[in-house]
């Protein structure tokens, strides 16, 4: 049995001044459970979260692939999009309930996801709280001039 | 087994020994000396149908003594000893160098996700607070002392038989990308032991336990990536307890 240290690096008393006395500092990962970990959230809000994720993502598969399909590939495909085809959609109330239907859940969707990627990456509470007040303002602000657009919009327009 | 077979294998290797050199390429850090983990190899002589946990000592007992790792039992009962072998979540004392490529270095670190407080040990206390917070043990209502025993069918078993199983050797919830990042989410293994309690019949309390895990650091910001139930060296079905655990919320709630 031989040892041969091929990594010349290995433990070596150098650098920083460290011992017994002055051990090096250890790194803690983000974010440890202790004790006082809050045990905050009573109701069931991640549960809706998450159930909203699942039901949403089976309606936006139909939404999406049947928006795409309309807009991009069947009759003559996207070079057909002009400002009369799309007043002559919203003019039938199926197209507008259709856009509203996928503006709201696929806004929702989104943001909750996004949300759940800054929970789980976000480590200094601070970054959470603006990451996530950025993302909302984002998410509300779409979805209310959407919304919008979509209710007010006048094909005579000049 | 004494077959002839295994006589005819021993024979020959006392021509051509079956001993092997193997590379362990270990994590090695302390902070009494720097504050840098660096990695180390070690060159071992041996038999490669021994354990990566025998490579271990024989590193510890003869060439290196300050190599610092967790074991006790040594026979994969204990968990004393998981820890991140050539990537992988595993316990040393169940994990056989041939199975391994000992051809290559083989990779020994630290499990990820908690403090390491020197080479291959790490701080386990935030492991076991979530898993004290899942309050995993008997609770009942009676109030009066049990005149007999607690009995329960063999199906009423069956339920949770596969959670029974774990050992706590944190190998799942320092397996998981959601732990990784953050460590206020319960984890696997607290997840798996609440739902032993769960699902027991015996237990009055599972309703308790269920509103513990519907919290935001609960079973929801679990991501189905199944790294801890490939990481569980029991075999534990990791996923899929807290897939049960999900559905036992959502049908209780509405």
């Amino acid at each position: 049995m031989s040892t041969t240290e091929t990594n010349a690096s290995g433990v070596s008393p150098v650098e920083g001044g460290y011992s017994v006395d002055n051990p090096a500092p250890v790194i803690e990962p983000p974010r440890l459970r202790t004790k006082k970990t809050p045990r905050s959230t009573r109701g069931n809000f991640e549960m809706y979260g998450w159930l909203f994720m699942r039901l949403s993502g089976v309606v936006l598969v139909v939404l999406v692939i049947g928006h795409l399909l309309i807009q991009l590939v069947l009759d003559g495909g996207v070079s057909k999009i002009g400002f009369a085809f799309v007043a002559g959609r919203w003019a039938s109330p199926w197209w507008q309930v259709w856009d509203l239907l996928m503006l709201w859940l696929a806004m929702l969707h989104g943001c909750n996801g996004l949300r759940t990627v800054i929970n789980d990456y976000a480590e200094r509470p601070n970054t959470r709280l603006w990451l996530k007040g950025l993302l909302y303002t984002a998410t509300v602000w779409t979805i209310l001039l959407g919304t919008l657009v979509i209710f007010t919009f006048d094909p005579n327009i000049r | 087994m004494a077959t002839p077979v295994l006589d005819k294998a021993e024979a020959e290797g006392r021509a051509a020994s079956p001993y092997i050199t193997v590379t362990f390429r270990i994590r090695r850090f302390n902070p009494e000396v720097s504050a840098e983990a660096t990695w180390q190899d070690f060159q071992v002589e041996i038999d490669p149908r021994e354990r990566v946990l025998d490579g271990l000592h024989k590193i510890k007992w003869d060439l290196d003594g300050t190599l610092t790792f967790r074991r006790s039992c040594a026979h994969g009962i204990c968990g004393s000893d998981a820890m991140r072998i050539n990537g992988k979540n595993r316990l040393a004392c169940k994990t056989l160098i041939k199975d391994i490529n000992p051809e290559k270095p083989i990779t020994i670190e630290p499990i990820k996700g908690l403090t390491v407080l020197k080479d291959l040990v790490v701080d386990m206390e935030p492991f076991f607070q979530a898993y004290r917070d899942v309050m995993p043990f008997l609770i009942t209502k009676e109030t009066n002392e049990p005149t007999r025993e607690r009995l329960q069918s063999p199906e009423d078993r069956e339920r949770f038989d596969d959670t029974t199983k774990c050992i706590l050797c944190a190998a799942c919830t320092s397996s998981c990308p959601v732990f990784w990042n953050d460590g206020q989410y319960f984890g696997p293994a607290a997840i798996v032991n609440a739902h032993r309690f769960i699902f027991d019949s015996r237990d009055e309390a599972g309703e308790e336990r269920l509103e513990i895990l519907n919290d935001k650091d609960g079973v929801w910001r679990c991501r189905t990536t199944f790294n801890c139930t490939d990481a569980c060296p029991r075999g534990i079905e990791v996923t899929k307890a807290i897939a049960e655990v999900k559905r036992a919320l959502i049908t209780r709630r509405l």
